[in-house]
């Protein structure tokens, strides 16, 4: 688990152009939208579009990811229960 | 004939690794990529806007020739004025066009993304700076084959003939790959340039010679 936290770490700085932000910025229980991380709505569908690409996992409703992108614990235990690949 | 009562007040080039303003050089930078020399340019500035990071490289284009041209007015005046945008330019969006293609020509891995989507409109850029310097003014993105003086030059006197605004950003901001060129000029009822064709074409060319 602890190495899928770091790789998401990385996709998502790499991914949402975070600049000045490194891994370890990031941590595990911090919110990654509103006053953590600052995320936007574009971010969040670019995060639903990763979990696709990345780990075969598609989000039937993108309400659904109000929860799995609450913070990297949360996004770490979703996807190692439902990815495909 | 009677004078244009409208002055040009400043005006930046942003082209070939170099940065004027007001005709004086004030950055040249050795980076050959746009990405990175954009980079470098955003820093040289100190430029605080973590957002500029998310843009695509039309907007992070006009974004930084509509930041060094607008910093002296962001000195002296409160947010909020009636600036509006006339900008032009030739490849419209191409450059993140292909980008957004790129992602989805393969039906075995379609993955548009969409951060670069959003981007996919040239007059996007307008809106970035508009955020930035709180505008809620009028914006308007023409295409041409090139340069067009004389109908921007139309275009901006009827938008303060009409009180729509009291001064317009306007120019060309071209990008396509490692290919780019910002031009923009501020015109307002005082400065020390006529607002005229002859005049927007000479600060135009004189700005390609640097």
């Amino acid at each position: 688990m602890g190495d899928l936290k770091q790789e998401l770490k990385e996709k998502i700085i790499e991914q949402l152009n975070l600049e000045d932000i490194s891994v370890d910025d990031i941590a595990d229980a911090e919110p990654l939208f509103g006053e953590g991380l600052g995320l936007d709505s574009i971010d969040a569908l670019e995060l639903i579009v990763m979990l696709d690409k990345d780990y075969g996992i598609k989000l039937a409703d993108p309400k659904e990811g109000k929860k799995i992108f609450e913070s990297i614990d949360t996004m770490a235990n979703y996807i190692a229960e439902h990815k495909t690949k | 004939m009677k004078d244009n009562p409208y002055k040009i007040a400043a005006y930046c080039h942003i082209k070939q690794q170099r940065i004027s303003l007001n005709g004086d050089i004030i950055l040249e930078n050795s980076e050959i990529d746009f990405p990175s020399f954009i980079k470098s340019v955003y820093k040289h500035f100190d430029t605080d806007y973590p957002k500029f990071f998310k843009m695509d490289n039309l907007s992070k284009l006009a974004f930084m020739a509509a930041e060094i041209i607008m910093r002296p007015e962001k000195k002296g005046l409160e947010n909020n004025q009636n600036i509006a945008l006339v900008f032009s330019n030739r490849a419209s969006s191409l450059d993140t066009d292909r980008k957004h293609e790129a992602s989805i020509k393969d039906p075995n891995a379609y993955y548009p993304s969409p951060a670069i989507f959003v981007y996919t409109l040239p007059n996007i850029c307008m809106g970035e700076i508009s955020i930035r310097h709180q505008l809620n003014s009028e914006n308007s993105f023409f295409i041409f084959d090139d340069f067009n003086a004389h109908y921007l030059s139309e275009y901006t006197n009827c938008l303060l003939q009409d009180v729509k605004a009291e001064k317009v950003l306007c120019g060309w901001v071209e990008l396509d790959e490692n290919t780019f060129e910002a031009f923009l000029y501020m015109v307002a009822k005082n400065g020390p340039i006529a607002h005229n064709v002859e005049a927007i074409n000479r600060l135009y060319k004189k700005s390609w010679e640097i």
